[in-house]
């Protein structure tokens, strides 16, 4: 496993919970490792699988979706379309031959800063031993002298 | 001047010169396009009066040789059905790209993929292993394998096509004009294809030439206002009530991420879609957009926070196989394109 | 053609259902050294239907091929039948028989008129190319007649709509019967095309057989001669009676004087079939196990057999409905007896089984039962292995799949029509090819009678081709009959 390896996370927060937590986490100045990019829904239910599918393609190592807990979507139900939806993309990402382990959903509520920094990095170790995704940018390509 | 289909109804004869020159090209495919553009019946008729087929390898025996004779542009449309699968396919795939003005991707492999595209869920090393070693009919002591050239004892050299480790669309090869996809396309589909290109009031190049809106839209079926269901079904297992709204009945059905322009034929014949017709323009790949469609209807609970995640697993469990299921037509247009392998 | 080359490619092969090419080998005399007949597509069906529900085998296995999807479909219902341990309602059974042999004639017309019978006799084998199609058909019989025969594919696709939901790639069967009824309007219908569809049958058989072909001596030369002509075992599907049946029955074969060779089903087919791999065909030989592989040679010791039309004429003592049963006695009589060893009497075989088809049509939809509102009984039982045999238009077909306790696909072996045929194929061209081609004389005409050789079998290369080699990751020892290596390869190993 090559210990260079950085990897490459995207992080959806959703605006009223998961985001206002990383907030936090920026505000109390919580170190946490840099590998991660974060992308703002309104809600966890924004997240169409279709952008994880594109971020995967363009080589994301791990994806994180980070939303309300539940019983507390300011949209009253968003987050459980949404455990629905990433508990299925788990299973058919696994049948694209991805870990399982490469996505994740956490609760995470607008007070949990250390919470935010804690499931990050957590993740971020977890990717990093995980390796480079199969579908790296480097990976790709037409692949037709097979 | 081209001729009017519309104007031949009469019954007028065309000089040779004003004919349209067509093409049927070839490539992984399973030659159902071929036999339903055959089967427009009487259309024939009226289609052969104003054009002439000039390649057709399931009814014509113009070879190959002769078409790489001919100058570039020279055939007016070719329709090319069939996916990208070796290196046949690819040159043939240039060739008629080169030597024709209009191409056109017909039939969902061409346009998607289609069901050899599901070859994408696996790759050489294995699939060889299932043909030539462990199928259970198979003798083959010598591990004797298709090569792609080998020589007979007499040292005559025979080659076969070079086989590529995926799928591809036939625009991931060469620049298409026009999709007209379907499993295979209708005749209705394809007759209003020839009046338009006959007539010239073609859309603008790269159209897909079927309907804009979801299969919902055609589907003859009373739809519900809303679909909460609680069980997912598998065809088999039920009875299918065949005026229901099959998402209503637990049935998985890929209307909602799917063009219609098939009539919904499988939906009035009492099975459930499954998305020959490709994505609707609006989503980018049809596995995450019937994903997410299916996901939305499954009903939420009034113990919603008492659910653990082996509860949700169990729950979207009851669907089987969504790779082969959401992508069943379109996996080599899906954002991830094939399976791959952790590297261990 | 005055220069003289010593290799000649036929590329595409044309008039058929796939991709194949045919290489033919001249030696110093300009006479034909080898040919080869060889399938050059494949898409890997056996590997890529692993892990998909099986109840979706039906509607997967139908893109197979397009032009006998109804045979995937059937082979795929009953395969399922098996799989659930579910027994179809009888109306379910008949419907399904009913469409299928719809599809019979659908497909059997495509090919007297379209692909190989009406374009080679009646245009004649050397005809300009140009000429030789549906087209050049039309025009020779004039416009009245072609709308005739359209009028009755259109009536055999209908048929197939009504039951199957689409003309092309049905959709309807499910373990344990059909999605759907017909109604009695529907049934009408059906009635009416499948009268139409018998006179067309009859007219058919005049048109060609009588008119065309028996009053032609060139012809009747060219079917009962040399130059096509195999002495081969012969498979097909018999009922109770041993007569040609679509749907259902025994497997059964005879040896090349005719005798009973032997007989089976779907629980011992492995023991009786074989496939062989060659280098220069993505197409494997099917071949019976107990007599052996012993090359592209006929005759009782070597376990080579053919399928589909003559094959089955062969294989039965007769056919079901009258007006077949008349004509397959007059088909032995005039080429002396059974079993005939004649491969361009294989289009005269398919005129027959396309009347027995359209006459069991209208025998169905007579039938009290065929509009019975039950057609489907409902799985209970847990699902294990499964095999469903029927005879598409060109030949015995089986499907086998291996499911676990969810019903999700582990394993899948097909062993499709054509495959059968294929070492039937490759000799045909080979011996049409050393007839025909002497002393460097070569011209378009002669070429399309070499193809004539693998066309009478109405091949489906697509449906053969189902599966998928790639390439091999590891050393690969060729060795020439005589055991000595003829070649050493090997891959990069992942």
């Amino acid at each position: 496993m090559n210990k260079d390896f950085k990897p490459k996370i995207l992080v959806f927060c959703c605006n009223w919970c998961s985001y206002a937590g990383a907030d936090l986490a920026g505000v109390s100045r919580l170190q946490i490792k840099p590998y991660f990019r974060v992308i703002r829904a309104m809600c966890s239910a924004r997240v169409d699988p279709e952008f994880i599918l594109e971020a995967i393609k363009k080589g994301a190592d791990g994806i994180l979706v980070a939303a309300c807990h539940p019983g507390d979507c300011h949209y009253i139900g968003g987050n459980y379309r949404t455990r629905r939806r990433m508990a299925l993309l788990r299973i058919m990402l696994q049948q694209f031959g991805l870990d399982r382990k490469r996505l994740r959903l956490e609760w995470i509520s607008a007070g949990e800063g250390g919470r935010f920094q804690e499931v990050v990095n957590n993740f971020i170790d977890e990717i990093t031993e995980l390796g480079p995704s199969p579908f790296g940018p480097t990976k790709r390509g037409k692949g037709k002298n097979g | 001047m081209v001729p009017v289909l519309s104007d031949l109804q009469k019954g007028e004869r065309v000089k040779m010169a004003d004919k349209l020159k067509l093409a049927i090209a070839r490539g992984a495919t399973c030659s159902g396009c071929d036999v339903e553009i055959v089967d427009i019946n009487e259309k024939i008729l009226d289609v052969i009066k104003i054009a002439d087929i000039v390649y057709a390898a399931v009814i014509m025996d113009t070879k190959l040789k002769e078409v790489e004779k001919w100058d570039d542009g020279y055939i007016d449309i070719t329709f090319h059905h069939g996916a990208i699968r070796d290196s046949e396919n690819e040159h043939i795939a240039k060739l008629f790209r080169k030597k024709s003005k209009i191409l056109i991707s017909f039939g969902s492999c061409s346009c998607y993929g289609g069901i050899p595209g599901l070859a994408n869920v696996t790759n050489k090393d294995e699939i060889f292993k299932e043909s030539y070693m462990d199928t259970p009919s198979t003798v083959n002591p010598d591990f004797v394998v298709p090569l792609p050239e080998w020589k007979d004892e007499t040292g005559h050299k025979l080659t076969l096509p070079r086989f590529y480790d995926e799928v591809f669309s036939l625009d991931d090869i060469v620049t298409v004009d026009y999709y007209l996809p379907g499993c295979p396309p209708l005749v209705t589909q394809i007759n209003q294809a020839l009046d338009a290109i006959i007539s010239g009031k073609l859309p603008p190049k790269g159209s897909v030439l079927a309907s804009e809106k979801a299969l919902c839209d055609e589907c003859p079926r009373e739809k519900p206002k809303k679909i909460n269901i609680e069980r997912i079904y598998r065809p088999h297992e039920i009875e299918l009530n065949p005026d229901k709204c099959l998402l209503e009945q637990g049935i998985i059905c890929l209307g909602p991420a799917t063009r219609a322009g098939c009539d919904a034929k499988c939906i009035r014949a009492n099975m459930p879609c499954r998305g020959c017709l490709g994505a609707t323009a609006a989503a980018i790949d049809q596995g995450g957009s019937i994903l997410s469609a299916i996901t939305s209807i499954l009903a939420i609970s009034d113990k919603e926070t008492q659910l653990s995640e082996e509860d949700i697993e169990k729950l979207v469990g009851q669907i089987k196989d969504p790779l082969g299921t959401f992508y069943r037509f379109s996996m080599p247009k899906s954002l991830l394109r094939k399976v791959e392998k952790e590297k261990k | 053609m005055s220069e003289k080359k010593k290799r000649i490619t036929i590329e595409p092969i044309t008039r058929l259902e796939g991709h194949g090419k045919i290489e033919i080998f001249l030696n110093d005399e300009g006479n034909v050294e080898d040919a080869y007949f060889q399938v050059v597509e494949l898409r890997g069906f056996e590997r890529f239907c692993q892990g998909r529900p099986v109840e979706e085998m039906t509607r997967l296995t139908t893109r197979l091929c397009g032009v006998c999807p109804w045979a995937h479909h059937i082979a795929s219902s009953k395969c399922l039948d098996a799989v659930f341990k579910v027994e179809p309602p009888s109306a379910a059974k008949k419907l399904r028989e009913l469409g299928y042999c719809a599809h019979m004639v659908h497909s059997h017309l495509a090919h007297i008129y379209a692909l190989g019978g009406a374009p080679d006799f009646l245009m004649g084998p050397d005809a300009p190319p140009a000429q030789r199609n549906l087209f050049g058909v039309i025009g020779k019989v004039g416009m009245d007649v072609g709308k005739v025969v359209i009028k009755n594919r259109y009536n055999a696709q209908r048929v197939q709509e009504i039951i199957g939901g689409k003309t092309i790639h049905p959709v309807t069967g499910l373990p344990g019967g059909l999605s759907h009824p017909i109604t009695e309007e529907e049934r009408k219908e059906i009635e009416q095309m499948s009268g139409e569809l018998v006179e067309f049958g009859k007219y058919t058989l005049k048109l060609v057989v009588d008119d065309l072909i028996l009053k032609n001596k060139d012809y009747v030369d060219l079917i009962t001669g040399d130059i096509y002509y195999h002495k081969t075992y012969y498979m097909g599907l018999v009922d109770k009676n041993d007569k040609v049946n679509f749907y259902d029955g025994e497997v059964k074969v005879v040896d090349p004087d005719g005798k009973e060779y032997c007989r089976f089903n779907e629980d011992n087919y492995l023991d009786y079939i074989g496939e062989h791999v060659e280098p220069w065909s993505y197409l494997k030989f099917p071949f019976l196990k107990k007599i052996g592989w012993k090359g592209f040679v006929d005759g009782k010791d070597s376990g080579i057999y053919r399928v589909a039309p003559l094959a089955r004429l062969n294989v039965a003592d007769g056919m079901a409905t009258p007006a077949a049963q008349e004509a397959y006695e007059k088909m032995y009589e005039i080429l002396g007896g059974k079993p005939a060893h004649n491969t361009l009497a294989m289009h005269w075989a398919r005129i027959i089984e396309n009347l027995y088809a359209s006459e069991r049509m209208v025998e169905l939809i007579k039938d009290k039962e065929i509009t019975n509102k039950k057609v489907r009984n409902i799985p209970t039982k847990t699902p294990g292995e499964g095999v469903g045999i029927c005879e598409a238009p060109r030949g015995t077909l089986m499907h086998h799949y291996w499911v676990d306790k969810e019903g999700m696909v582990e394993r899948v072996n097909l062993i499709v029509a054509t495959g059968h045929n294929n070492a039937g194929m490759h000799m045909s061209v080979k011996r049409a090819a050393q007839k025909l081609i002497k002393n460097w004389k070569v011209n378009q005409g002669l070429l399309n009678m070499v193809e004539m050789a693998f066309r009478a079998y109405d091949p489906c290369l697509a449906c053969a081709t189902h599966t998928l080699p790639g390439h091999m990751p590891m050393e690969i020892i060729i060795h020439a009959p005589d055991g000595r290596v003829v070649k050493r390869l090997s891959r990069e190993i992942k």
